[in-house]
This record gives structure tokens, C-alpha cells and sequence, in this order.
């Protein structure tokens, strides 16, 4: 990966976004929510210190409009989305080995 | 155009004439005047930029370099403390590699308190990788400006650069001054075309972390853009020549020919003993001057070139490092490493201190005096009351 | 080259005065550096100005210590500054002053004294207010009067542009300075 200073460009810029650095493997603990319990209240989306949480459209027929809904690809496992959930629905449950 | 103006003012001008998208300042005397010109300027429809008011030099510097992130020309000035106060954003405006211009009115340190001249602010951001000129008079304060835009936006420089003239002396002092033609100054200094712009469909990441495996790969390539300055500085003091008439170098030899001592000086101590330098001429007495204009970066050969036949040379330092000689002594003392001629240092005129032609004169015997019998000391101070121990 | 040396009081437009002119002096032709005396200024302190005057361009950026002219712009001046210091023999004094010229602690063995009663006009003018007449533009008048280093059509013309008020009182200030200053002989 290192490159020779004739193959950099002249200001210190990552070009690779960093969204295509998934941290899934950070994780030991997973958050999961259980949706029957959740009050879509939202804290656990303002709360998620690396934006990992999506508001989404809940499917048809669940009794909010929209659910909080975790992308485990950017996921670190840090658990302040259970820690803050004020019904605590958010259960924080072991990884799996292996992917 | 003729007019008179102050040195503030012309750095104003310079300002103008330059075309900045963003001007981000946070006022300090001396050079709270610049900023009120440009507010004038902007206020009257004579410049087409945005003004940001800012609560802190620290902060005045962090936008100039987000809006010249952005692709867009950014101007500021500052003084003493507030230069302090911006160091840790000078070192990230030149890491990120954006040309920002500042001029900056040299005002000493406190405590204790001093809002007059010497160069000890400007001196002590030597290291952080900004192109630095210290001007002579009004006249290349403006110059300058547009200058150090065309040198610090080439391709192969992109470094920022800070622009000096010392208070009063020339910040609040009124001289002659050419205002170059709008028009010229337009095909002299072509629009910022910033390679690593931002731009919003292609995301990048400014200054991410290095690993140890590469970061010196890329502050290599700082400082051979420092090298490279050289080459381009001179192109631009070239078609400045053509364009405008008025010829700048990065040190300027006055009276060199058959000397046997030489003053070196930056800034406006420099107008003044060019007078003394005449005047001892007539005398028989045989002193030039060399002006060092560009202190980063520093042009050594030049320095070596034109001092290292000389009998004794007298490095005038309006600053002081602490601890050791004054910096440009040490630079003058490095670029004639394996030379002969004797070097002393003299701190001059600290805190706005005058450096009078008699100050100026006593320095040129004592130099005499070193060609003839060597060097009594390294060091000293001119002008101190009480003497020195 | 000349030098000249204005004394004045913080507030009392010494500073602009410099400043006008040395640009009516560039607009003759001549090369002209002004520059105040910045410390502790405040409306009503004692304050300094300086101005040099040459045939070519002025290289000089020490502070002067020798002047040859020296303009006063008010009287009490004389009492809490030395006004005189350095003052080259043979040197010009210019002093606002309406009263007895006699009664001025000038040496006129070693200078030649002008006087202008510049507050008279500057009051006559309605320049500044009753309690703190403006009399830069005045004594601009009285020292292109006593110097001829400028001309009388040039320094109206730049009071006039340069005045930040009242600009044809101003000029007509520096007339009536110009023809009314006096050397005492």
C-alpha cells in the first residue's frame, strides 16, 4: 500500500470515501432491536456516535410510519444505542464466529 | 495611477488588485486599517468579495482555509499575538497545501506590551512551511500582495504565503505609491485553479491520518515545493518586471560592487541604510547592502554568492531567538558555511526601537574594524541603554 | 531634504493635515513621507506628526530628530512640549497664535517665527465647534504661506478632494491662512 512520493498527489487527500471502509468486523457484541417493544422514539438514531443507524419506512401494517434500523456493515457494537434506548428494546447479543 | 497612501492601505490595494473571493479577519492594531480599507472597498462596490468576521485570528485563519479548500482565492492580515494565535491553522493551511495570502503588519511580542515594530512574529512562523517577504516600503507591501498570490498558487508551489511590512514604519506611514492597472494586474495573476479542490460530486478526505509508512513521502513533497519556489519566484519577479516596471529579487545586492563589508537587513531598515551606504560611499568607505526580501524560502546560493568574497559581513536581525543568534544571522552564518569572512550579528531596534542612520553608521565601523582585526564577539546589541555585559 | 515636525492635540487633525500635504507636495511633482508619532494618542493628549519634502524619492524611515520646520497647532502646546527640540538653527516656527507675537517664548535669535491666527478663522469658518475649533486645514494655509514648499492653487485643490467635511470652508481656510500668516521680524 505504501507509495513513493512521485506517485502521491501534492495535498495529503484520501480519495477513497470512507464509506467503503466497512467496521463490521470491530463488532463482538451486536445491538438488535426488538421491534414489538420499540417506540420509534428515534434516540438510538441521534445517539449512534458513527451514524450507523437508518430512519426507514416501517413495512405495511407496523404501528409507527418509520422504525430506526441498524447497518450492521458500519456497525462498531458500541452499545450506546442500548444504553440510551429509553424503553430498552435494544438487546446487545454476542457475534457470531466466522462471517 | 499616483497616489499616497499608507503601508496598510497598499496592502489593501494589493488585496483589491488580487481579486479575493474571501476575506476572513479579526481585527489587532496595527493592522486593523487594512481590514477597514477592504470593508470600505466592499462596501462602495469596488471589490466583489465576502467579508467574514470572525471571533478570533485562530478562527480567521480556519476559514480561509476551508473557503480556499473550496477552490477560491482567500485573503487575511494579522499582527504579533494573532499570528501566535493562528500558528496551529498556518501549519494546517500549508499542510493542506493552499496558496491563502496574508499579509501581516510585523508588531512585537508581549509581554510587555508593545504595538510597534520588530520581527519576531513573523520569525517565529518560519518553520511552517509558508513562503515569507518582508517588504521595504509601500510600494512592494501592494506589490508583494500580488505577487505572493502568482508564486503561492503555481502548480508547482501551491504553499501559502505571508506578506511583511512593520508597523508604522510603513504600516501607518505615507508614501508615493503606483497603483498598478486592474486590467494588468487580471493577465499577471490569471484565476485560482486549485488541482485538489473541493468538489461536491467527488467526496474526498482532507488530511486523514498517515501512517508512519508514508507521512514522510508526503512532507517531501512539501519541501521540494518549497525548492521549487525558487524557480517560480523568479519567473514572477520576471513577467512582474514586463508587466509593471518594477524590478524584486529575492535578496537585492545595492552597492555590492567593490565592497569589502556588507550590511545584510530585512525590511524597512534596509530603505534607510541604502541613504547611509550613499553617503558613506562618498565618503571612500567601501559597504554594501544586501536585502534579503525572501526569508522562506531562503535564497542561499544567492546569499553565498554575493557575501563570500566579502571581508567581514554585519547580519542586522530585528528579532531575536532566544537562546542563540538572531535568524537571520543563522541563516546568513549557514549559507556561508566553508566561506571565510567573519560574521556578527546585530539586534537592532526590538519593540519599534528607531534604527537611526547613526545606529546604521556605527554598525558599518564596528564591521570595518572586524575585516581588520577579526571577531571580537558574535553577537550584539545596538542601541541598548546601559551597554551589554 | 526638508523635514517638518507638527504638534498638535489628539483630535485636532494633525495627522490628517500631514497627510493632505504630502499629497498636494506628490501632485507638484516632489516626493513627500508622512508619518505619526503613535504611542499613548488620545483626543486632547499632546500628539506628533512628521513630514518629509525632497526632490527625489525618500528613502529614510527613521523617526526626525533634526526638523527644519516645526508647525504648532496650538499655543498651550508651547507650555507642556518642547517644541523646539532638535529644531535646526536658522529653522522655521509656524505657531497658531492671534495674540502678541512678543509675548511667544521663541528664541528669534535662532528662528524665524510665523504666527497665524488660525483659531480666528477656523472659528469665522464654523470649522469644528465653538469650544474645539479645527485648524489643521488653517495652518496648511499659514505653512504653505511661509514655505512656499507648496503652492496656495495645489493645497486648496487637495483640501478641497481631501477634507473629510466641510470641504469649501476648508479650502477657504487654507486661503485665508496663506495670506493672513506673518513672519515676526
Amino acid at each position: 500500500m505504501p507509495y513513493p512520493w512521485q506517485e502521491l498527489e501534492e495535498a495529503p487527500i484520501a480519495r477513497v470515501p470512507t464509506s467503503e471502509i466497512k467496521r463490521s468486523s470491530w463488532r463482538t457484541m451486536r445491538p438488535v432491536i426488538d421491534y414489538d417493544r420499540c417506540i420509534s422514539c428515534m434516540i438510538c438514531w441521534k445517539f449512534c456516535p458513527d451514524v450507523a443507524i437508518r430512519i426507514e419506512k416501517a413495512p405495511e401494517g407496523h404501528k409507527y410510519d418509520e422504525i430506526p434500523v441498524i447497518d450492521y456493515d458500519y456497525c462498531k457494537g458500541c452499545g450506546i444505542c442500548a444504553n440510551e434506548c429509553p424503553v430498552k428494546c435494544i438487546t446487545m447479543e454476542r457475534e457470531e464466529v466466522g462471517p | 495611477m499616483k497616489a499616497v497612501l499608507t503601508g496598510n492601505e497598499s496592502a489593501a490595494w494589493g488585496a483589491r488588485l488580487s481579486r479575493p473571493k474571501i476575506v476572513a479577519a479579526y481585527p489587532i492594531t496595527p493592522q486593523t486599517t487594512i481590514v477597514e480599507k477592504i470593508a470600505d472597498f466592499i462596501a462602495n462596490g469596488e471589490m466583489d468579495a465576502t467579508m467574514i468576521h470572525v471571533e478570533s485570528e485562530h478562527s480567521a485563519m480556519a476559514t480561509c482555509i476551508s473557503a480556499e479548500a473550496t477552490g477560491v482565492r482567500t485573503y487575511t492580515a494579522t499582527s504579533s499575538q494573532g499570528l501566535a494565535l493562528m500558528h496551529e491553522m498556518l501549519i494546517w493551511a500549508a499542510g493542506a497545501r493552499l496558496p491563502i495570502v496574508m499579509s501581516v503588519v510585523n508588531r512585537a511580542f508581549a509581554p510587555p506590551w508593545s504595538i510597534w515594530s520588530d520581527h519576531m512574529d513573523t520569525v517565529a512562523e518560519r518553520d511552517t512551511g509558508w513562503l515569507q517577504f518582508y517588504a521595504e516600503n509601500n510600494q512592494e507591501t501592494l506589490d508583494s500582495v500580488i505577487l505572493a498570490y502568482r508564486i503561492a498558487e503555481d502548480r508547482d508551489v501551491l504553499l501559502p504565503a505571508m506578506v511583511t511590512e512593520e508597523a508604522f514604519i510603513l504600516s501607518h506611514t505615507v508614501e508615493p505609491v503606483e497603483i498598478p492597472d486592474q486590467g494588468a494586474v487580471d493577465d499577471y495573476l490569471p484565476p485560482l485553479d486549485l488541482p485538489h479542490r473541493l468538489r461536491p460530486g467527488e467526496p474526498v478526505g482532507y488530511g486523514s491520518l498517515m501512517m508512519p509508512d508514508q507521512y514522510m513521502e508526503i512532507r517531501y513533497r512539501m519541501a521540494r515545493a518549497m525548492r521549487r519556489a525558487r524557480r517560480v519566484e523568479e519567473k514572477a519577479y520576471e513577467d512582474f518586471w514586463d508587466t509593471f516596471g518594477r524590478l524584486y529579487a529575492p535578496v537585492e545586492e545595492y552597492k555590492m560592487d567593490g565592497a569589502d563589508v556588507a550590511l545584510v537587513i530585512m525590511g524597512s531598515i534596509a530603505s534607510t541604510a541604502k541613504d547611509v551606504v550613499d553617503s558613506l560611499r562618498e565618503r571612500g568607505r567601501k559597504v554594501g547592502l544586501l536585502r534579503i526580501r525572501t526569508f522562506r524560502p531562503f535564497p542561499a546560493e544567492e546569499v553565498r554568492k554575493a557575501l563570500s568574497s566579502m571581508d567581514a559581513v554585519a547580519v542586522l536581525d530585528r528579532s531575536y531567538t532566544f537562546g542563540h543568534l538572531g535568524a537571520l544571522a543563522t541563516e546568513v552564518r549557514s549559507a556561508l558555511y566553508g566561506s571565510s569572512p567573519p560574521i556578527k550579528n546585530y539586534i537592532v531596534g526590538l519593540g519599534g526601537r528607531d534604527v537611526r542612520v547613526r545606529d546604521l553608521e556605527w554598525i558599518v565601523s564596528d564591521i570595518e574594524k572586524v575585516a581588520k582585526e577579526g571577531l571580537d564577539r558574535e553577537i550584539t546589541w545596538v542601541n541598548l541603554r546601559g551597554g551589554e555585559e | 531634504m526638508i523635514e517638518i515636525r507638527f504638534h498638535g492635540r489628539g483630535g485636532q487633525g494633525a495627522v490628517v493635515a500631514s497627510k493632505l500635504l504630502a499629497r498636494a507636495v506628490v501632485e507638484e511633482g516632489k516626493y513627500a513621507v508622512t508619518f505619526p508619532m503613535y504611542g499613548v494618542e488620545r483626543r486632547g493628549a499632546p500628539v506628533a506628526a512628521f513630514l518629509r519634502v525632497d526632490e527625489r524619492p525618500i528613502r529614510l524611515k527613521t523617526l526626525i530628530y533634526e526638523p527644519d520646520i516645526v508647525v504648532v497647532l496650538d499655543p498651550a502646546l508651547l507650555a507642556l512640549v518642547n517644541v523646539f527640540e532638535g529644531l535646526k538653527e536658522g529653522g522655521s516656527v509656524i505657531i497658531n497664535y492671534g495674540g502678541d507675537p512678543s509675548r511667544l517664548p521663541v528664541d528669534r535669535g535662532k528662528y524665524r517665527l510665523f504666527v497665524v491666527d488660525a483659531t480666528g478663522i477656523a472659528l469665522d469658518l464654523g470649522l469644528g465647534s465653538r469650544t474645539n475649533p479645527i485648524v489643521n486645514t488653517a495652518m496648511l494655509g499659514a505653512f504653505a504661506g511661509a514655505t512656499r514648499l507648496v503652492s496656495l492653487e495645489t493645497l486648496e485643490r487637495v483640501v478641497r478632494e481631501g477634507a473629510p467635511a466641510k470641504k469649501e470652508e476648508n479650502a477657504m481656510a487654507v486661503r485665508r491662512a496663506f495670506e493672513s500668516v506673518r513672519e515676526v521680524t
